[in-house]
C-alpha cells in the first residue's frame, strides 16, 4: 500500500468550521475527510458531497418485502394448499395486509442498515484510522491530502489562519479503511457559495 | 456568537449548566467508565434472584404443563396474555419517543430516547415470553413460522389475527433492535476513543464497528435515522392494533368492537409512557444525569401521559354507550354486569382500572404536580397498575362469564407459577437493564451534542443577551456588507 500525505487541523467551533470548508476548498485545497463528534446538518453540502441514495435502496428493499409477502400468501393459500377458512375465498387480500405491511417494514430495514453498513464499512473487528481520537469527542477535524505540489507549511498556515487551532502533518497508509471521497465529491462551483447549508449571516 | 442554531427564547434549555461539548462527553461516559456502585450490585442482584424465581416459575410449567396455572375452560386466556399486552403496550412508549417524535421534530427527545429505546427492547423480549410459554409444548415454537415441513407442507393460516402477532412482535423487536443499535454506534465509539484499559478496547472497539465520524457516513446515518423512524412510526402503530385484533376479531362480547386499535395504541403509549417516567426519574438520580433529564422533561412527558390517559377515558365511555346503543344483550350483559356492577365478582378490577387510569392522570393539568419528581414517581407506579388491570378487564370478565351459564362458576385466580412467571419478566426487564446502564451511555451523546448550541442553559443565556439589543446595534456590531 501507498503512503499518503495529509494535513490535519483541529476545529473546536462549527461555527468556525463552516467558513473553513468553504475557504479550504474555494483555495484549491483537497479535503480528504472531515471527521466530527456528530451530525452537521449542511457540512455534507458545503463539502460538495453527493446526496445519499440510502432512502432509494431502502424503497427498493421494501417493495422487495411487499411483493414477497403478496406472493408467497397468494402462492401458498391459493395454488399450493387451498383451505377453506369459514368459506371465505381463497384469495383474501385484506386479511394479508398486516402480514405484507410487517414484512415492508422488516425488508427495507434490514436491507438499509446491512446497506449502510456496507457503505460505511462497518462491522464488528474493523480497525479504521481516524486522525485525532478526539474526533468523537469534541474536535472537527478538517484533514487535507497532500499532493505533490502541496506545500505543508503553506498549508498548515493557511489552515491556522481560518480557524484550525492545531494542525499536523501525518502520513498514512492509504486503503478502503480510510475513505475514498474521490467518486462522491463535486468540484467546487461559485453557487455553492449561496447553497444550502450555508450558515446564517447577519 | 454565532447564531447557526437560534431556538426561541421561550422554551425552557433541554441542557442545563454551562456545558461544552467535552463535557458532554465527560458527564455522560462517567457512569459507564467508573466502577459500578453498591447500589447498583444490590440492584441487579436483585433482578437476577427474580429472574431465576421466574425461570424456576417457567420450568415447572414446561414440565407439567399449563396445567401449573390456573386457566380454565372459558378462561383460557387469564395472566399470560394479560401480561403479553401489557409488556408489548410498555414497549411502545420508546418507539413514539424515538421515532414518532424525531419526525414531529422534537427537541426534548434527545434527552431520554437512548434509554427509552432500550426498554422498548427488553420490554418486547419479556412480552414474547408469554404466548411462547404459554403453547405449552414449548418445543414446538416454530410451528408458527411458515416454512416447508413434511405435512404437506401445510402452511399457516395467514388469514389469523394470532398469525400477524407472530409477524408484527418479530418485525418490532427486529426493527426496534436495528434502530437503537444503529442510533449506539457513535456513542460507542466515543467510549472506544476514550477506553484505556485492554478490554474495553476490545469490546467497544468491536461494539462500534469501526465507527469514524466521517461526514460521508454522518449523512448516511442521517439518512438511515430518518427512514428508520418513518417506518418504525406506522409499525409501531400497526403492532398494537394487530394485538387488538386478537381479540377485536372475536365474536366475544366485550372484544367485538371496532375501537379496539386506536385504543389499544393510545392505552400503550400511556403506560410506555409511565413505565419511562419510572425509569429516568430513577435513572437520572442515580447516575447524577439531572442535568440532561430535566425537570422540563418530566413535565413534557406528563402532558403527553395526561393526554393519552384522557384518550383512554373517552375510549372506555365510548365502549360503554356503544354497548347501550348496540341493543345487543350479551354486550350489555359484558359491560354492565360483567364490570362496570361492583358487585359482580370482579367488579372491583374495573373500578381500579377507571380510578387509576381515568381518574387520576388528571392531577397532571397543573404545573406543579407535573413537576414534582415524587408525585410523578407514584403516578408512574399507580398507571402501571391501572393499565395491568385494563388489560386484565378485558380478557377475563369478558370470558369467565361467557354464553354458557353453566360454565360460569368457577372464578380464575392465578397459582404461584403465574405469578412468578410474571415476576420472573420483571427481573429480566431490570436485569437488562441494569446491564444495558452500565455498558452503554444512557443518554444519546452525539444527539445531546447537536442540540447543545441551540438549547443548552448557557448558550440560551447568550442568546437573551443578543435579544435584548435593538436592531440597530446588533447590525453594527455583528453584520457585515454583503452587497457592494
Amino acid at each position: 500500500m501507498a503512503v499518503k500525505k495529509f494535513i490535519s487541523g483541529n476545529f473546536y467551533d462549527e461555527a468556525v468550521l463552516f467558513p473553513a470548508v468553504k475557504k479550504v476548498r474555494r483555495a484549491g485545497y483537497k479535503i480528504h475527510d472531515v471527521y466530527t463528534p456528530f451530525a452537521i446538518h449542511g457540512l455534507d453540502k458545503a463539502m460538495g458531497l453527493r446526496d445519499t441514495s440510502l432512502h432509494t435502496a431502502g424503497f427498493i428493499y421494501a417493495i422487495t418485502g411487499t411483493a414477497t409477502a403478496v406472493g408467497f400468501i397468494t402462492w401458498a393459500l391459493t395454488v399450493d394448499w387451498q383451505l377453506n377458512f369459514g368459506g371465505k375465498p381463497f384469495f383474501s387480500l385484506p386479511a394479508w395486509i398486516p402480514i405484507t405491511f410487517e414484512l415492508t417494514v422488516l425488508f427495507s430495514s434490514i436491507g438499509m442498515v446491512l446497506t449502510f453498513c456496507y457503505l460505511c464499512q462497518l462491522a464488528p473487528f474493523v480497525k479504521k484510522d481516524h486522525f485525532n481520537l478526539r474526533s468523537t469527542d469534541d474536535t472537527f477535524v478538517m484533514v487535507l491530502e497532500c499532493t505533490d505540489k502541496t506545500n505543508e507549511a503553506e498549508a498548515m498556515s493557511f489552515l491556522q489562519s481560518i480557524g484550525a487551532s492545531e494542525t499536523q502533518v501525518q502520513y498514512k497508509e492509504t486503503g478502503w479503511w480510510l475513505g475514498r471521497y474521490d467518486k462522491n465529491t463535486r468540484r467546487f462551483e461559485r453557487k455553492d457559495l449561496s447553497g444550502a447549508g450555508e450558515p446564517v449571516h447577519l | 456568537m454565532s447564531l447557526l442554531r437560534y431556538e426561541s427564547q421561550v422554551r425552557p434549555p433541554l441542557v442545563e449548566g454551562d456545558k461544552d461539548y467535552h463535557q458532554v462527553t465527560e458527564d455522560i461516559c462517567r457512569p459507564v467508565e467508573a466502577r459500578p456502585t453498591k447500589a447498583w450490585w444490590i440492584g441487579f442482584l436483585i433482578s437476577v434472584a427474580v429472574l431465576a424465581f421466574g425461570i424456576l416459575s417457567v420450568t415447572m410449567e414446561v414440565i407439567y404443563g399449563t396445567g401449573q396455572w390456573n386457566l380454565h375452560k372459558t378462561v383460557g386466556w387469564g395472566w399470560d396474555i394479560t401480561n403479553f399486552v401489557w409488556w408489548i403496550g410498555i414497549g411502545h412508549a420508546g418507539t413514539l419517543i424515538s421515532a414518532i417524535l424525531l419526525l414531529f421534530r422534537q427537541g426534548w427527545r434527545t434527552g431520554v430516547n437512548r434509554a427509552a429505546e432500550a426498554m422498548t427492547i427488553f420490554a418486547v423480549i419479556c412480552a414474547g415470553q408469554f404466548p411462547i410459554w404459554h403453547m405449552g409444548r414449548v418445543w414446538n415454537a416454530f410451528f408458527v413460522l411458515p416454512y416447508p415441513n413434511t405435512r404437506g407442507p401445510l402452511w399457516v393460516n395467514f388469514n389469523s389475527p394470532l398469525l400477524w402477532d407472530v409477524f408484527a412482535i418479530s418485525t418490532y423487536f427486529t426493527v426496534s433492535l436495528l434502530f437503537w443499535y444503529s442510533g449506539l454506534i457513535p456513542d460507542l465509539a466515543t467510549l472506544r476513543d476514550r477506553a484505556r484499559k485492554k478490554w474495553r478496547k476490545l469490546f467497544y472497539g468491536i461494539a462500534a464497528l469501526g465507527w469514524t465520524g466521517s461526514t460521508k457516513h454522518w449523512q448516511r446515518h442521517e439518512a438511515l435515522s430518518l427512514v428508520l423512524a418513518g417506518l418504525s412510526t406506522p409499525l409501531v402503530l400497526s403492532v398494537h392494533t394487530i394485538v387488538s385484533f386478537d381479540f377485536a376479531t372475536s365474536v366475544v362480547p366485550g372484544w367485538h368492537t371496532t375501537i379496539f386499535p386506536p385504543y389499544f395504541v393510545a392505552g400503550a403509549i400511556f403506560s410506555g409512557f409511565a413505565m419511562v417516567q419510572t425509569l429516568l426519574v430513577i435513572t437520572r438520580k442515580v447516575l447524577g444525569l439531572e442535568e440532561y433529564i430535566t425537570i422540563e422533561h418530566i413535565d413534557v412527558m406528563n402532558k403527553v401521559i395526561v393526554l393519552t390517559g384522557s384518550i383512554v377515558g373517552i375510549a372506555y365511555l365510548t365502549e360503554l354507550f356503544m354497548a347501550w346503543y348496540s341493543a345487543v344483550e350479551y354486550e350489555n350483559f359484558a359491560f354492565f354486569e360483567n364490570r362496570l356492577n361492583l358487585n359482580s365478582p370482579y367488579g372491583w378490577s374495573y373500578w381500579i382500572m377507571m380510578g387509576c387510569n381515568v381518574l387520576s392522570p388528571q392531577i397532571f393539568w397543573f404545573r406543579k404536580m407535573r413537576r414534582s419528581l415524587i408525585l410523578t414517581f407514584f403516578m408512574s407506579i399507580l398507571i402501571n397498575i391501572g393499565m395491568w388491570f385494563e388489560r386484565f378487564v378485558i380478557i377475563v370478565t369478558s370470558v369467565y362469564r361467557d354464553y354458557l351459564p353453566s360454565a360460569w362458576a368457577t372464578y380464575y385466580t392465578p397459582t404461584i407459577w403465574e405469578v412468578g412467571f410474571y415476576m420472573g419478566t420483571f427481573g429480566l426487564f431490570f436485569t437488562c437493564y441494569f446491564l444495558f446502564s452500565k455498558f452503554f451511555p444512557v443518554i444519546a451523546l452525539a444527539e445531546i451534542k447537536h442540540i447543545l448550541k441551540r438549547s443548552g442553559e448557557h448558550y440560551k443565556e447568550k442568546m437573551d443577551e443578543l435579544e435584548e439589543e435593538s436592531t440597530e446595534e446588533f447590525v453594527e456590531k455583528h453584520g457585515h456588507d454583503h452587497g457592494a
